[in-house]
Parts: structure tokens; sequence; C-alpha cells
């Protein structure tokens, strides 16, 4: 607020920004270079052996949401794409949600152990990171496949007499992101419980609060940073995810991340898969404005 | 009315078992400025924790006018604390921290508003009502702790060294606050410092705390005047210690011999009428310059040091047999300062003043 009354110097004022720009520019090119290349693509026509022919089309984002019926030529709505986009979001959603309800308390417990068992804990939630992304899905794949050890034991225990199909399935994919963006949550949740006040617990007990309350109105808004940023750092990579869906979905059951693959690949169709970039990065983005505005109108909303 | 009966904790088991309150039993009377003043570890924090609910004694009773509160988890009882550090909360303002008790009681948003608003008043705060609590200054925090507190009118307020981070001026205006509260709204105050000038300035009555252990109770001017141990003299205020046998007792005085020559009367320690050596604790104001070896002094000695300190006078004796004695004598503008370093002077004290200490 100094700023206010005292005037720099015009030296002063720009000099900074005469110093960062190689810096800048360098960030620039690089963040919205690639991003502007897309963009262009997307409006161009597909070659006939993948690439682009340098010819201004609209088909691409036309072909995003709609479809010409092959025989009679007549126009319909490309549901299959539409399907996609609602498995990507309601995926990426359910994972966000299965995480914060996994991730708080686990932060929670590593939180309030004594300070010389935190680390310790915080490193075996880690450990899954070092271990490469495809070792992992493979991991879960042997996990619940039909002949795999959940299945197994509970045919061994008896309390099944078929195996329960979960592989190639929705929950397969949502397990999957799970297990591998689980830490993401923990992580920034785990920092904002780490300086949390555990006073302010033993307070609102005083004001008459009983446990759920003290969660409700204590610990969650005061740590809401924490759970924000690791619902982002969850959700964003999940709504792209490409790994995972394609080793337990099977193929058949794909996410946004697949199709733009396949459009750059088999599909050749550059221009399309350009557009389908594009329109994840906008779900991305809506998403990620919608949460953090609600979130924010919630915090200060009460009183 | 609050008894604490038999209260033990122990933290820890085995070899780190560590006993933070050792058979502690008081009781803190209705509408009572009570005052636990100890060193620092000596439990005081322990006993109020264990008031409040949040942590239970190992052994003994905690009873609310006769009500049992070791059942009870801190949520159900009428007790609040201004805690040390204040644990505001910071995502609320001003005004939704004072609320925050009432709100959790369910009570009427009507009544809830109107309360926030006295208490508000009652600690000047009303034009901050808005502000979050990091926008405050600490005194200010101080004083919302407060208001958070005794807004749902509990029957007990804990207040644990609730002035001890604010400067010495906002200090004593806090005093005088607190004190003014405890009148206006009739609460009991649970009162923990270790400033023997604020236990004494604000309590009804103090107990003096040491080793997980209460060793005194009573008014500020029985404390001080009348310490029981030599702990408590020598805790609060400054004292001298004279060594003697005590050779004559009826029920409240005693005749003792002291070992630096003379004889005194002194208060004995209640219940404690023996006999044998003991130790008499005299207070720096309590005694009176006289001429050397007269039938008036006590105990004669020389004077080595003076030290002027604009109200009154210290003078550092030697007395006869080689201990030190601190003498404090009020200044008035018609008395000048006669004795001299190394002029030998007389001691007396009257009869029934210095108190003679249990051990
Ligand atoms: N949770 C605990 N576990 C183990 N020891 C404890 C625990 N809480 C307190 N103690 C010990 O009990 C003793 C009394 O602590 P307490 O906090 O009651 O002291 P205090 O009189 O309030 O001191 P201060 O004036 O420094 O606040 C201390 O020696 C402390 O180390
Ligand atoms: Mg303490």
């Amino acid at each position: 607020m100094a700023d206010a009354t005292y005037t720099r110097p015009f030296s002063e004022r720009y000099s900074h920004w005469i110093l960062l720009s190689p810096a800048l520019l360098i960030l620039f090119v690089a963040a919205f270079g690639p991003l502007f290349i897309v963009l262009i693509y997307s409006f161009l026509t597909a070659g006939d052996y993948g690439g682009v022919v340098w010819s201004f089309s609209t088909d691409a984002w036309f072909n995003v949401f709609a479809e010409r019926d092959m025989f009679d030529d007549t126009l319909g709505f490309a549901d299959a794409h539409l399907a996609i986009f609602w498995r990507s979001f309601r995926l990426a959603a359910v994972t966000t949600v299965v995480a914060l309800i996994f991730g708080f308390p686990t932060a929670y417990f590593i939180a309030t152990r004594p300070p010389k068992q935190r680390n310790l804990w915080m490193l075996l939630i880690m450990v899954p990171f070092w271990t490469n992304l495809l070792i992992r899905t493979f991991a879960i794949m042997e996990l619940i496949r039909n002949e795999g050890v959940v299945n197994s034991l509970l045919m061994a225990m008896g309390v099944i007499n078929e195996p329960i199909q979960m592989l190639y399935t929705d929950f397969a994919i949502m397990i999957g992101m799970l297990y591998v963006y689980l830490p993401l949550m923990v992580l920034p949740i785990y920092a904002s419980l780490e300086r949390f006040d555990f006073a302010l617990v033993e307070a609102a007990y005083d004001l008459y609060a009983n446990r759920l309350r003290v969660l409700w109105r204590v610990i969650l808004p005061v740590t809401k940073p924490g759970i924000i940023a690791g619902s982002i750092l969850v959700m964003i990579p999940a709504l792209g995810a490409y790994v995972t869906p394609r080793v337990l979905g099977g193929g058949k059951r794909m996410m946004l991340g697949n199709l733009i693959e396949l459009q750059f690949g088999q599909g050749r169709n550059w221009p399309l898969g350009a557009a389908l970039a594009i329109v994840l990065l906008i779900i991305v983005t809506a998403s990620m404005i919608y949460y953090v505005r609600a979130a924010g109108k919630e915090g200060a909303g009460h009183g | 009315m609050i008894e604490i009966d038999g209260v033990s904790k122990v933290f820890g088991s085995g070899v780190q078992a560590f006993t933070a309150l050792d058979n502690v039993s008081v009781t803190i009377r209705e509408n009572e400025f009570f005052t636990l003043l100890g060193p620092s570890g000596c439990g005081k924090t322990t006993l109020l924790r264990t008031i409040a609910g949040f942590n239970a004694p190992t052994n003994g009773a905690v009873r609310l006018d006769g009500q049992d509160l070791v059942s009870l988890p801190p949520y159900k009882r009428p007790v609040n604390t201004v805690f040390q550090n204040y644990a505001l909360f910071p995502h609320m303002t001003v005004a939704e921290n004072i609320g925050f008790g009432l709100e959790m009681l369910n009570r009427p948003k009507a009544e809830i508003s109107s309360t926030v608003d006295q208490m508000l008043d009652l600690v000047q705060m009303t034009a901050m009502a808005g502000r979050r609590t990091s926008e405050i200054s600490g005194g200010q925090q101080q004083r919302v702790a407060l208001a958070r507190a005794l807004a749902p009118r509990p029957k007990v307020l804990l207040l644990d060294e609730p002035l001890s981070a604010l400067d010495y001026k906002l200090r004593k205006g806090m005093q005088v606050e607190l004190k003014r509260l405890q009148n206006e709204t009739g609460i009991t105050f649970v009162f923990v410092t270790h400033d023997q000038e604020e236990a004494l300035s604000m309590s009804d009555r103090i107990a003096v705390m040491n080793h997980a252990q209460i060793l005194q109770v009573g008014s500020p001017h029985e404390i001080y005047e009348h310490p029981s141990e030599r702990f408590v003299a020598e805790f609060i205020g400054e004292t001298n210690f004279l060594i003697g046998t005590v050779t004559q007792a009826d029920e409240t005085q005693g005749s003792v011999a002291l070992d630096a020559g003379g004889n005194i009367v002194a208060r004995l320690p209640q219940g404690e009428g023996g006999m044998g050596q003991v130790t008499v604790a005299v207070r720096p104001e309590q005694a009176t310059f006289c001429a050397p070896d007269s039938g008036e002094a006590t105990v004669s000695g020389t004077v080595s040091n003076v030290v002027y300190l604009g109200t009154d006078t210290h003078f550092h004796l030697t007395l006869d047999d080689g201990n030190p004695f601190a003498l404090r004598l009020q200044n008035t503008p018609d008395n000048s300062v006669q004795q001299k370093v190394g002029d030998r002077i007389g001691i007396a004290i009257a009869p029934g003043v210095a108190q003679v200490l249990k051990d």
C-alpha cells in the first residue's frame, strides 16, 4: 500500500521489466506457442496420411459435436464424442471426490503424528511416485482382473462363486486414477494441516462444538486452501488421463486423452485432434474457475 | 463452587511417567477471582485444562456445584477458557468469533447478535466487529478472546496467563478491566499467572503452587503476610529468614530464641505448635531501626549497602552472625536517611508480625 503515495522513479519502475524481458519472451513462446499452433491446426484440413493440408476448414470443429451419417448423409449429434466428454468429466470428478474422502483423513492422520514420524509417513505416501506410471497401472490390473488377487481371494473364501468383472469398467479406471493421483491430494492438504494450529480445535470444543462441528466449522474452513489445491492437482491430470483408461478401460472405455491420441494416430485426423485438445483445455479451465469460485463463495458466506 | 478433590495427573507411563498434579485438593468459591500462582512447569495449566476437560485426571474428582465434571466432554461443561495464545479462529471475523459459542449452543439468531453487540461493547471492540482476527493488534485479540469466552455466560471462566503477551501499560489497563468484568458478570474466574504482583492486586484468593502441589491457599494479605512455608515466602516478595528455637508457645504465637541473638515473638503456623528449630520469615518492611544491642533491638548488625528507591530506601545489613538482612523504610518528606554504610544498628521487629514457617 506504500506504493499509493510513493512514486518510484522511471528507471526503477521499468528497469526490471527490461531485465526480465528475455526470460518473459521465452516463457511466453513456450507457453502459448504450442497452444497457438494447436489452435491453427484445428482450423486446417486433414491430410490423407496424417498431418495437415494448409487450407482453411471448420470441419474439425463441426466434427467435434456432430457427425454425418455415412449412408443417408443426415446430420446427427456426435454421440460417441459427447459420451467420452461426459465420461471424462464424470470420472475425473468422482476420482477427485473419492481422493478427497481418502486423502483428507490420511493427511490428518499424518499431521497428528509426532513430528519425527511425519516424514516417514510422507515418504510412504510418496514411494509409489518413484515407480513408472505404466508399471503401477499394470499392478492395479493384476489386482482387479478376473483371475487377479482380489477375485481369487474372494472366491477362495467362498464369498463369490464367479469372478466380479472389475477390469475394463469405469470403476477400474477410477480406481487406477485414484491410486495414481492420491498423493497429489494428500500433499497439499498435509501441508495446510501441518501449519494448522490444533489449539483452535480445543477452543472450538471449549465453545460447545462437538466433533463433527469442529471438523465442519473449524478444521475444514481453515485448511480449505490445501483442499482446493489438492482437488485441482487431482482433477486436471484426471481429465486428461491417457495411460490409465487405456490399460484399465481396455480401449473401449475411452477418455478424452485417448480420443485425442486416436486422432493423431490411427484416425489420421490432426485437425479434429487439435480441436478436441482445445475442448479439453476449455473443460479444465471452466471446471477450475467454477470450483475455485464455489469454494471461495462458501468460505465467505457464513456470518 | 468448584471442588477439586484429590486430583492427580500423570503424563506418560513407566520410566517416562511424569506427575504434573500430585493429589491436589482445593475448593473455589462462587463468584470468586481465584488465582493459581507458581513458577513455570508447576502444573498450573494442567490444573486449568483438567477443569476445562482437555485432560482427564489420573485420579480424583472435579465437581461444579456438586455435579461431576470428569465424565463430561469439554463441549458439555459450562466452563469457558481464555487461552494463553488466544486461539482465535482465523477464518472468522471478530464478531463471528464472539458469536461462535452461542451458535454452537443453537441459540436463536436474534439472541446471538444482541449478545455479540453487548460483548463488543463490553470489550470496546465495536468498531472492529467486521475485521479478521489477523487484522487486529495483540491487545485487541486478547479482548476478543475474552469476549468470546464470556459470550455464552459460562459459570466459570478459566484464564491462562491472558496478559502475559501484553506490554506493561496495556497489561495494567487489562487488569483493571478484568476485575471490572468479573464484578459485573458474577462469573467465577480462575486465573493463572506467574506474576506475583498481578496475583496480589487482582485476586480474592490465591493458590500458590510448586512441584505439582498446592502449598497454600489464602487471600493476598494472608499469603503475603503469613506465608506457610519457605517456598511461598520466597516466591512472593522479598523475605528475610532467621533461624531459631521455639522456647514457649501458645495457640497462635510463640517465642523464638534466634541464632543471631535476641528473642522474637512470631505467629506459629496453623496446627503446628511444635517446639524445636524453626525458620522465621520477616518481610523487609516489617522491621525498623533502633539503637543497637538495646532492649528494643531484636537483632543487631551493620549496614553494608544503602539503595535509595524514591518511595522508599532499601538497606542491606549484615547481622552479627554474618547472615544478610534486608530492611525497607518508607521515605517521608521529613525523614532523611541517617544510617550510613558501616554503621552499627539495631533491628526492631514488633511482636506477632513475623511468621514461623512450617517445614
Ligand atoms: N502432554 C504432556 N505430556 C507430558 N508432560 C506434560 C504434558 N503437559 C504438561 N506436561 C508437564 O507437566 C508439567 C506441568 O506443566 P504445565 O503446563 O501445567 O505447567 P505450568 O505451570 O502451566 O507452566 P508455565 O507457567 O510454564 O505455563 C511440566 O513439567 C510439563 O512438562
Ligand atoms: Mg502454563
